[in-house]
């Protein structure tokens, strides 16, 4: 009777995850996603809760209410931190499978070595590995992301660091391939321990190389391995319940890597071993042209009289908060009769979809919301593009500068519109270090300044100003 | 050939490997229809995609559970309870802001 329970709970959680995912298709659809998702969860947590061989009720609710004491405020940061909030909960996700794979070894030894099969063994040393390297790479992320002071944001690298790291995680693998021979060993749990330290040395040492233009990856590639180190947990625990939604996990992890890995023309291997984000020297091509820099009034003037405008927003819009000066110039110009689109480069923000969110905060429809491939046909009948606080996106040298670091990148067009309107907060090069010749274009204008105080002027301008 | 495969059938199949395979399969199969399911998902909710099967990955709670709750010594049980706690965090944070970010997409 209770096996019945358990295993048709599992497979009433199981369609509803999936239905939960299948329901994120739509913006009408997803938040019906949500209490899929919800009750799928219940149905697990107390079909596992009620069975006879937990008996340690108070442990369980002192954890669960700590969980929701920091779960709450986790779910209220502000949506800049949501790449932060995001990458930390991979980390407790691989702190989870780590440390249940560690009792489970313990368990299992306790009772006797020779009882715990080699497939289970190789599955709990999975486990701990993968959920370990999870946890501190993860906590490294976190850490770039919120730029906290004593992770440094700038790729550390150093000779020989890709021997090193691929060492560390060999020499891990090395240790589990003993622990699982041999079981019985007396050295078998100090190797055991070996693996775990190993783990989070090389989840540390696997992070420290990345720059911040490839967050969006990284976080990607630390939802797969959080995923599977769940897949892990199920294969000890022999639950599929676990390896179900653990896969689930998994797969939309790998899926938004592949789709960031296009966005910057880069392959895995590129991304965790190529130090990408180093501050580059690139030739300049040709002779530096100069900016030309544009008047509020004028700008405003462009706006008003196009018939298109694209938007084309980066991170740096975000970090200026301009996103709700967005909205009111949004206001203003489709109040004109102005077609005012927004281009979503798919590493736009510093995780995927991250653009997508800030902009939906400041009540921007969706439906005006772009990606980049459907608007760049679209760029040479835009009258304005406007940039704000983008860079590398819309850098043309992605087509043709072979050198540039970010050669073969698919960019937005913004080049290719009939008049190019850059707001820029300074004129340093974008994050990955790089000039940008757009900004030096015969059709592009440049405004100078903070981009929500150069927008709110803008829609001074176009609200107050006597230019009608 | 025959004699062989009856022999084979007759050995003691060892259980617990049997049941290893069949999760294989279970894994397999999820990761197919998982990847089917997410290539569908549109592109302006890739972050609550994120933070939501972040919570649905957080089912590891369910071992969790297990280890904190069943008759262990005490450091196993420590170490079920810390996992527990870790993964109800993932579980409450992750569909809660889930829910906050699809709120505020709208189409006009």
């Amino acid at each position: 009777m209770m096996y019945g329970i358990v295993q048709f709970s599992a497979v009433l959680a199981t369609a509803l995850f999936i239905f939960s995912l299948y329901w994120m298709n739509d913006p009408k659809t997803a938040r019906r996603g949500v209490i899929a998702g919800v009750v799928g969860m219940l149905v697990a947590v107390v079909a596992t809760w009620i069975q006879p061989e937990i008996i340690h009720h108070g442990w369980i609710v002192v954890a669960i209410i700590a969980g929701f004491v920091v779960g709450v405020p986790l779910s209220l940061v502000p949506l800049t931190a949501v790449p932060q909030r995001t990458a930390l909960s991979h980390a407790f996700g691989g702190l989870a499978a780590g440390l249940v794979g560690t009792a489970e070894y313990f368990l299992g030894v306790g009772q006797g070595a020779e009882q715990v099969t080699a497939f289970r063994m190789t599955a709990i040393v999975a486990e701990v590995i993968l959920g370990f390297l999870t946890f501190t790479g993860s906590l490294m992320a976190t850490g770039k992301l919120q730029e906290v002071k004593w992770i440094p944001q700038r790729p550390v690298t150093y000779p020989g660091q890709n021997v090193v790291n691929i060492g560390c995680l060999i020499a891990a693998m090395a240790l589990g391939g003993f622990v699982v021979v041999h079981p019985a060993a007396a050295w078998s749990p100090h190797a055991f321990l070996g693996i775990v330290g190993l783990a989070l040395l090389f989840g540390v040492l696997l992070i420290i190389p990345i720059g911040g233009a490839d967050m969006p990856t990284v976080i990607s590639i630390l939802n797969s391995y959080a995923g599977l180190s769940a897949v892990a947990m199920g294969f000890v625990l022999n639950n599929k319940l676990l390896v179900t939604a653990g896969a689930l996990d998994g797969s939309s992890g790998l899926i938004l890597s592949i789709i960031m890995c296009r966005a910057m023309n880069r392959s895995f291997t590129n991304v965790l071993f190529g130090a990408f984000g180093t501050v580059q020297k690139t030739t300049v091509v040709g002779e530096q042209k100069a900016w030309k820099q544009e008047t509020v009034e004028g700008a405003a003037q462009l706006l008003e009289q196009a018939r298109l405008v694209v938007v084309i927003p980066g991170y740096g819009m975000a970090v200026a908060q301009a996103q709700h000066k967005v909205r009111e110039l949004y206001d203003q110009l489709t109040k004109r009769g102005v077609t005012v689109k927004f281009a979503i480069h798919p590493v736009a923000g510093r995780m995927p979809g991250h653009m997508n969110v800030l902009l939906a905060e400041a009540d921007i429809p969706y439906t005006a919301l772009v990606e980049m491939e459907e608007i760049n046909s679209d760029m040479p009948q835009c009258d304005v593009a406007l940039v704000i606080g983008a860079n590398d996106v819309v850098n043309p040298a992605a087509r043709y500068a072979k050198d540039s670091p970010i050669y073969g990148m698919p960019i937005i067009d913004a080049d290719k519109a009939r008049t190019c309107l850059a707001i820029k907060r300074s004129k340093k090069p974008g994050f990955a270090g790089i000039d940008n010749e757009l900004y030096v274009q015969d059709n592009t204008w440049m405004l100078f300044g903070d981009a929500k105080a150069v927008i709110g002027d803008l829609v001074k301008q176009l609200a107050g100003g006597g230019l009608h | 050939m025959i004699d062989a495969l009856m022999a084979a059938q007759a050995a003691p199949a060892e259980p617990a490997a049997a049941d290893y395979w069949s999760t294989l399969f279970v894994f397999v199969l999820s990761t197919f229809i998982g990847l089917g399911v997410i290539r569908r998902v549109s592109r302006l909710l890739y972050t609550p995609l994120m933070s939501l099967t972040n919570a649905i990955s957080a089912i590891a709670v369910v071992g969790s559970i297990v280890v904190a709750g069943a008759d262990s010594p005490p450091l196993i049980r420590i170490l079920g309870g810390v996992a527990l706690f870790a993964s109800t965090t993932n579980i409450v944070s992750g569909f809660l802001i889930t829910d906050r970010m699809l709120k505020m997409f709208k189409k006009q």
